[in-house]
């Protein structure tokens, strides 16, 4: 019973390729694979690995000896670290659950076949695709006629809204909701809202994960705006904290010779190559963590959006 | 009553088109001022642009800015912009094409598989990466770069070699900058490839296969047929950002080092740099525009060009 034929399971190959091929394509797609996560799995190490190891043997996957000190740093840290991870999250669920609803409320018309304006609204935000201002008419419009700076509108309106994430949604609607429930809703006197919202969002649930997903990453990796706009430390977002963290040692290593004595307290008091490796975690943990969850949706998402859009 | 019921008809149509509009009411004034308000601002290009100040606010310099034609498109004739251009346009060309290889080769190559448990497997680690920011890949390639304690630096050390100094070092950072990309945008497309893929009609394989063909006839001539619409659809895409560059990579890989910029300035980072550093707001605006204008012919043409090739392919 264990022992199947030879023959037959190669029944099973029928039109497969040969098995020398497909070890050749395991070899390859699982090396790339591993390349994948491996720069990750090194920085974990790296984060746990006591500075004494470090300075001996460098960065390694095999540290002679292991330690929590970089993250009671990150700890000490205190202020600093918990409100840039509390500005993250706080931009992250804000801008995801405002964006969320503009882009429903938007995609939803366009995709009613008896939407009068359709066309008109479609080519608008269309052509924001493949034509635009540029950045610096951008940041004086923000900044100066908006009064972008130094605040949280700055970090969550520019990134509100993306003609792409519209296009998947709208093609969600088209391939989810068939249009005769619609109709049925209206004959029955539904209003417009309460169509959308009683008949059409409970079927539409795949679609706005999917988007909610893709736009939280987006506000969760966000560190440009704050470039642009933000110099108040209270409102770094982590992303750029971490950035800051990179710039100032960089400097000081460069400088050091240059500002003598302090300039080598400076450095000292900098925070440890093996503390800034703990940032990191914190910040690619909680994506790891929901990777395996949110992966297929996102999957989906994206091929629903570009293969048809 | 026959005379009333088109009437309430009527109203009702146009009280369903008045809702929905509403609907339509954030996101438009959104993009008015946030996309179509800036592209006024393009006007700034041939302006000697007066920063405001307190004596100047914000509408009111505009109108003590003078009107200086195409002086601040001087910019293009210097070398500096030569490379900037050189390098956008080419690190964009090698990476359309070298991750269309790549990616298409992935998904065939994950199609065969027998094992979809593995299949599967791959195709989780590979997208990973996708959902990164550079800062963090900065820091992932810093593990390995870093002079002192990285990983190439202590395994030249050991070997009694030199040590290179990555972040001076530019002839290194094309090869470098190349991988980045790969590493980060592979798995992405190799999804979207293989769903389209997994999308084709078994059926075809299996008549084609009793007709004798090979599993490489197979993809030519199943396979490939089929993707080519995805193909045409994502390179014209790629085609019309091709003057647009990957901020974050080229800004924050690199870690921002000037002796890098000869490989690793793009019109993006310029752009940033010639504001934040001289608060040049003409000249970086001029070259803004540039970048949107070419990026909007290149789209228009490639566009064009595959409607006339095949019109069910063409992306609008």
């Amino acid at each position: 019973m264990t022992a199947i034929p030879k023959k037959a399971r190669d029944h099973f190959r029928l039109n497969a390729v040969s098995r020398k091929t497909e070890s050749v394509f395991h070899l390859v797609l699982g090396l790339f694979a591993l390349a994948c996560i491996i720069p990750f799995v090194f920085v974990i190490i790296i984060s746990f690995s006591s500075e004494d190891s470090i300075r001996r043997i460098g960065y390694s996957f095999m540290p002679q000896t292991w330690s929590l000190a970089a993250y009671e740093q990150v700890f000490q840290l205190g202020d600093a670290l918990w409100r840039s991870y509390f500005n993250s999250f706080f931009i992250t669920v804000v801008g995801t659950s405002v964006s969320v609803i503009m882009c429903i409320l938007y995609a939803y018309p366009l995709y009613r076949k008896d939407y009068k304006f359709r066309g008109f609204f479609s080519f608008l935000s269309f052509f924001t695709m493949i034509f635009g201002g540029g950045l610096i008419p951008t940041i004086i419009v923000c900044k100066d006629l908006l009064g972008m700076s130094n605040n949280y509108y700055a970090l969550i309106v520019p990134m509100l809204v993306s003609p792409f994430y519209i296009i998947i949604m709208r093609t969600f609607f088209q391939t989810t909701v068939p249009f005769d429930l619609i109709e049925a809703a209206t004959i029955d006197g539904s209003g417009e809202y309460s169509t959308l919202l009683r008949v059409v969002l409970p079927i539409m649930k795949p679609g706005i994960a999917t988007v909610a997903l893709l736009t939280a990453l987006g506000y969760w990796n966000e560190w440009f705006l704050c470039l642009l706009y933000v110099t108040d430390r209270k409102l770094y977002p982590l992303q750029y904290l971490l950035m800051e963290m990179q710039r100032n040692a960089e400097f000081l290593a460069r400088n050091s010779s240059m500002l003598g004595a302090s300039g080598a307290d400076a450095i000292r008091s900098l925070p440890s190559q093996t503390m800034r490796m703990a940032v990191v975690v914190f910040i690619v943990l909680p994506i790891a963590c929901a990777y395996p969850f949110f992966q297929r949706y996102v999957v989906e998402g994206l091929t629903i959006g570009s293969v048809k859009g | 009553m026959t005379v009333r019921r088109p009437i309430r008809r009527r109203r009702r149509r146009s009280a369903k088109t008045f809702w929905l509009t509403t609907m339509m009411l954030p996101v438009t004034v959104w993009l008015l001022l946030i996309r179509y308000l800036p592209m006024f601002g393009i006007s700034l290009s041939f302006l000697d642009y007066r920063l405001p100040t307190r004596k100047l606010p914000f509408p009111s310099n505009l109108f003590k800015s003078v009107w200086v034609g195409l002086k601040n498109f001087n910019f293009l004739f210097t070398s500096e912009s030569v490379t900037m251009i050189r390098n956008t346009i080419g690190y964009n060309a090698l990476w359309i094409v070298l991750g269309l290889l790549i990616s298409v080769t992935f998904a065939i190559m994950m199609s065969e598989l027998t094992k979809k448990f593995l299949a599967k497997t791959y195709q989780t680690m590979m997208f990973f990466p996708y959902f990164l920011s550079w800062v963090v890949v900065a820091y992932f390639l810093f593990a390995f770069l870093d002079p002192t304690n990285g990983m190439i630096a202590r395994a030249q050390k050991a070997a009694g070699g030199d040590v290179i100094d990555w972040y001076n070092t530019p002839k290194y950072w094309p090869y470098i900058l190349t991988l980045c990309s790969m590493w980060k945008n592979t798995g992405y497309s190799t999804v979207l490839y293989l769903s389209a893929i997994t999308g084709i009609d078994r059926s075809q394989y299996e008549a084609a296969a009793v007709d004798g063909a090979t599993k490489w006839q197979q993809m030519v001539h199943v396979t490939l047929p089929h993707l080519k619409p995805m193909i045409v659809i994502l390179l014209i895409m790629n085609v019309g950002k091709i003057f647009n560059a990957d901020f974050g990579l080229f800004w924050s890989v690199p870690m921002n080092s000037s002796p890098l910029y000869p490989v690793t300035q793009v019109v993006d980072t310029y752009v940033y740099r010639a504001y934040t550093s001289t608060g040049n707001v003409g000249m970086s605006t001029a070259a803004g525009f540039l970048q949107n204008l070419v990026g909007f012919i290149c789209i228009m043409a490639a566009n064009s060009i595959v409607r006339k090739l095949d019109a069910d392919s063409s992306l609008f």
